[in-house]
């Protein structure tokens, strides 16, 4: 009895999985494998299209009474790259009709002209004739004749299911010059991103904690930029931060705190004269980074926020008995209570910002050092066009990602669990 | 040890006045004042004054006595260093002069004597300018992002500090460029696009994500531990990597320049956090309610619809509104699959109107400002659902 039920169960668990499974499947997993797949082959954006054989049809009348009519078929492959082959071409024409002096290649039977092209190669074009013309001389009605489209199918291979594979891709990720630039950039807008979130985040989150008049609506308004969508939000602060006519540097120097508009998303380095040391920053970056963490310390806010409301208020009592002051208080209450979430937050964050790709582009589309690997994904993938290079660049970052993940998932996957 | 507080009470409330003053005045530089120093050390120095005036006269005083005659004392003063403005300024300056005494009412020469005084001076300082800090920084970009759509780009060209609104100007005129962009540039069709978009991707991650976090949550099955801990890990592997072979595929399927396939990556994409944030909900109803529901006769399916859902609406209602949110701001894939403007979600709209360098910015902000007020209303009105599906979607993860 109870066997049969667990395999009811069973048999309806799995009914009920299915339909979410399968869809993950298909568009997160197998895309991953995917990836592999196409990293090693040399496959290019124009490639993607399968070709086929295509014709348009012109309709000329010969003779006075059109019961005769020119038909030409302008044949091409729409690949401008491979080829076709086992191309077949059908036509139907009108009853009474039939063609005159019909290509060796073709036959005429019940009304269906039907031909064999063979091979097409790339860019293949013809201008392929049929006269036709009216067994009783009667006049064909030349929109029939038009509105009538021929059919075309033909053979050809999908790049993509081909077996030809390569190394390309990987040696040029490689040993492209600027690769450890690249994983350095991404690492620096990565790491100081989540730091200047989480520090943001606890900031806001310890403001929030105390009493104040309007609290729960300082609560929402430091939300906005997370729900904000990221396109406005970049697009307001390119506007902001526009050189030439930007609110932010009108203000600057309008005030003398700058001798003149800098260039904050357009400009890689600016050299700093701090203490005689001559610095060099790298200031599309930073701004970038800058935005990262606008929009994101929200979440980390949130995450510590609720962890220090969970903190019983008998702690800091005590700690006041003891005669702790504020900043006692803090490191040695508030700090051990939040370094779980904050390990967590730091892990996820990290994550995040590694494949962030939106904001980046939308900000300084990848250009004046703010170059990261998803950026460079888009840029090898559509405007290079470059799809297997692309997919070798998302490899890399899922190799990375998978060390990240498995680090902690070492880490702290224990502690996260406990919480 | 006095003499230390001392110093930490009057340079923190020094600059904390100081920053609101100078708030104050860059805000008004954006009406159209014409101010051109923030006299940052005259300014500072009238703040020491003041708050060393406050804290001598401390409580003897009557407290409204007081603030009003040093707030009036000070305005006064203010004028005199700065530059002239309209009388609404100085008014704003007394206001927050007058924000400011009050503030500091609890601190007199007898406070400063307690125990770590200057951490809690430092401390309450830090808190009353970082609230102003916080709001100013989140605000500031979303006020010129509305205030822009209202301007015009010569105006905004000639003087990119006016940004003060006529408002007696026909508020056609004032609302210039939101009926341009609905004319000219179809935004009436985004709008339609993105919400069937974002609507329909949330009812079918519900459909599929409501059984499978039921199967998850309540259900024994083989391969359950391994399902349930990959949900997240397939959660963290970012949209970027699945766009070129989802592109490749979709190109082939002709599925790219479609809504449709819009649909179904939205959807793919939402409904790990979606079956994740579910399940948690559904392992907190008390398992007697189904075995009753069991008792009675009901399928699985029947339990589902009939004691489930109705049970876990509040659940249901975040994970909704958190996955409408992911879909309305989704920009990558719209980006990607959408190259025809006839399918453009709001956010490829907008995008594709910074394409052209000339498109003046005030249709481009007005745009901006229509994609993201749903938003915003939608957040501070289910302000309380959205949050817990925030924090529950991966508090754990």
């Amino acid at each position: 009895m109870s066997d049969t039920l667990s395999k009811i169960e069973k048999r309806t668990a799995y009914t009920l999985l299915l339909p979410a499974v399968f869809l993950v499947f298909s568009i997160i997993l197998f895309p991953i494998f995917a990836n592999i797949w196409i990293s090693f082959k040399e496959v290019s954006l124009k490639d993607i299209r399968i070709p086929e054989p295509r014709a348009k049809k012109i309709v000329k009348s010969i003779s006075d009474n059109n019961s005769e009519l020119k038909i030409v078929y302008k044949l091409r492959n729409s690949s401008l790259i491979q080829k076709i082959s086992d191309v077949e071409f059908k036509d139907k024409l009108p009853s009474n009709v039939i063609p005159v002096d019909l290509d060796s290649r073709c036959e005429f039977k019940s009304k269906i002209i039907k031909c064999q092209f063979g091979e097409w190669e790339a860019k293949y074009r013809e201008n392929f004739e049929v006269i036709i013309k009216n067994e009783n001389n009667n006049e064909i009605d030349k929109k029939v004749i038009k509105s009538q489209k021929p059919s075309l199918s033909g053979k050809a291979d999908n790049i993509l299911l081909t077996t030809n594979f390569t190394l390309k891709n990987f040696k040029k990720v490689f040993y492209e010059d600027d690769f450890v630039d690249l994983l350095l950039t991404t690492f620096y807008f990565t790491f100081f991103g989540t730091i200047g979130a989480i520090f943001f985040g606890i900031l806001a989150a310890q403001l929030v904690n105390q009493n104040f008049y309007g609290r729960s609506f300082m609560r929402s308004i430091l939300l906005f930029p997370y729900v904000g969508p990221v396109v406005a939000l970049a697009y307001t602060w390119t506007l902001l931060l526009d050189p030439n006519s930007g609110t932010f540097n009108a203000l600057m120097v309008n005030f003398n705190i700058f001798d003149e508009p800098i260039n904050l998303l357009g400009q890689k380095y600016m050299v700093m004269n701090i203490f005689g040391f001559e610095l060099k920053l790298r200031l599309a970056l930073t701004t970038v980074i800058f935005f990262e963490i606008w929009r994101y310390f929200p979440l980390a806010f949130l995450f510590i926020l609720a962890r220090l409301q969970a903190v019983p208020k008998d702690l800091y009592e005590a700690a006041e008995v003891d005669g702790a002051g504020p900043l006692k208080k803090f490191v040695n209450i508030t700090l051990p209570q939040i370094t779980a979430i904050i390990s967590i937050l730091f892990m996820i964050r990290f994550i995040w910002n590694f494949n962030k790709f939106e904001d980046i582009f939308l900000l300084t589309g990848g250009a004046s050092g703010t170059r990261t690997l998803p950026i460079n994904v888009y840029q090898q993938g559509f405007a290079i066009s470059d799809i297997g290079m692309g997919s070798a660049v998302s490899i890399v970052i899922v190799l990375l990602l998978i060390i990240f993940m498995f680090i902690y998932f070492k880490l702290i996957g224990r502690k996260a669990n406990e919480i | 040890m006095k003499f230390k507080s001392l110093t930490v009470y009057l340079l923190a409330s020094s600059i904390f006045l100081l920053c609101l003053l100078s708030i104050l005045k860059i805000m008004s530089t954006l009406q159209g004042i014409d101010f051109t120093n923030l006299n940052i050390s005259q300014n500072f120095i009238l703040g020491i004054c003041l708050s060393l005036g406050l804290l001598v006269v401390g409580n003897k005083l009557n407290h409204f006595i007081k603030i009003f005659s040093f707030t009036s004392v000070f305005t006064i003063f203010y004028l005199y260093i700065n530059e002239s403005a309209p009388i609404w300024y100085y008014i704003s300056v007394f206001i927050v002069i007058l924000f400011f005494s009050h503030k500091v009412k609890n601190y007199n020469l007898n406070y400063l004597k307690e125990d770590f005084v200057s951490e809690k001076i430092i401390f309450d300082f830090i808190t009353l300018f970082g609230i102003i800090f916080f709001a100013f920084v989140i605000l500031f970009p979303f006020y010129i992002m509305l205030v822009t759509s209202f301007k015009t780009q010569i105006a905004l060209l000639v003087n990119p500090l006016d940004f003060s609104l006529d408002f007696k100007k026909d508020l056609s005129d004032l609302f210039k460029s939101y009926f341009v962009i609905f004319d000219t540039y179809n935004f009436g069709r985004y709008i339609l696009i993105s919400s069937f978009v974002s609507i329909g991707t949330v009812i079918i991650t519900l459909m599929f994500a409501i059984p499978a976090a039921y199967a998850v949550a309540r259900l024994n099955f083989f391969g359950k531990t391994f399902l349930s801990s990959s949900i997240l890990i397939i959660y963290m592997f970012p949209a970027i990597v699945l766009v070129i072979p989802l592109y490749t595929v979709f190109s082939q399927l002709g599925l790219r320049n479609s809504v449709v396939g819009l649909l179904i990556v939205y959807t793919a994409t939402t409904l790990p956090v979606a079956i994740y944030m579910l399940q948690g909900y559904f392992k907190s109803i008390p398992k007697e309610i189904e075995d009753a529901g069991i008792m009675d006769g009901h399928s699985w399916f029947g339990i589902i619809l009939k004691i489930i859902i109705p049970l876990s609406l509040p659940a249901i209602a975040s994970v909704a509104l958190y996955v409408f949110m992911i879909a309305w701001n989704e920009f990558l894939f719209s980006l990607m699959f959408l190259d025809n403007p006839k399918s453009f979600t709001l956010s490829r709209g907008i995008q594709y109107l910074t394409g052209d360098a000339e498109t003046p910015r005030q249709y481009l902000m007005a745009g901006s400002v229509i994609v993201t007020l749903p938003v915003l209303i939608i957040f501070i009105y289910f302000e309380k659902y959205l949050v817990s599906g925030l924090t529950a979607g991966s508090v754990k993860g």
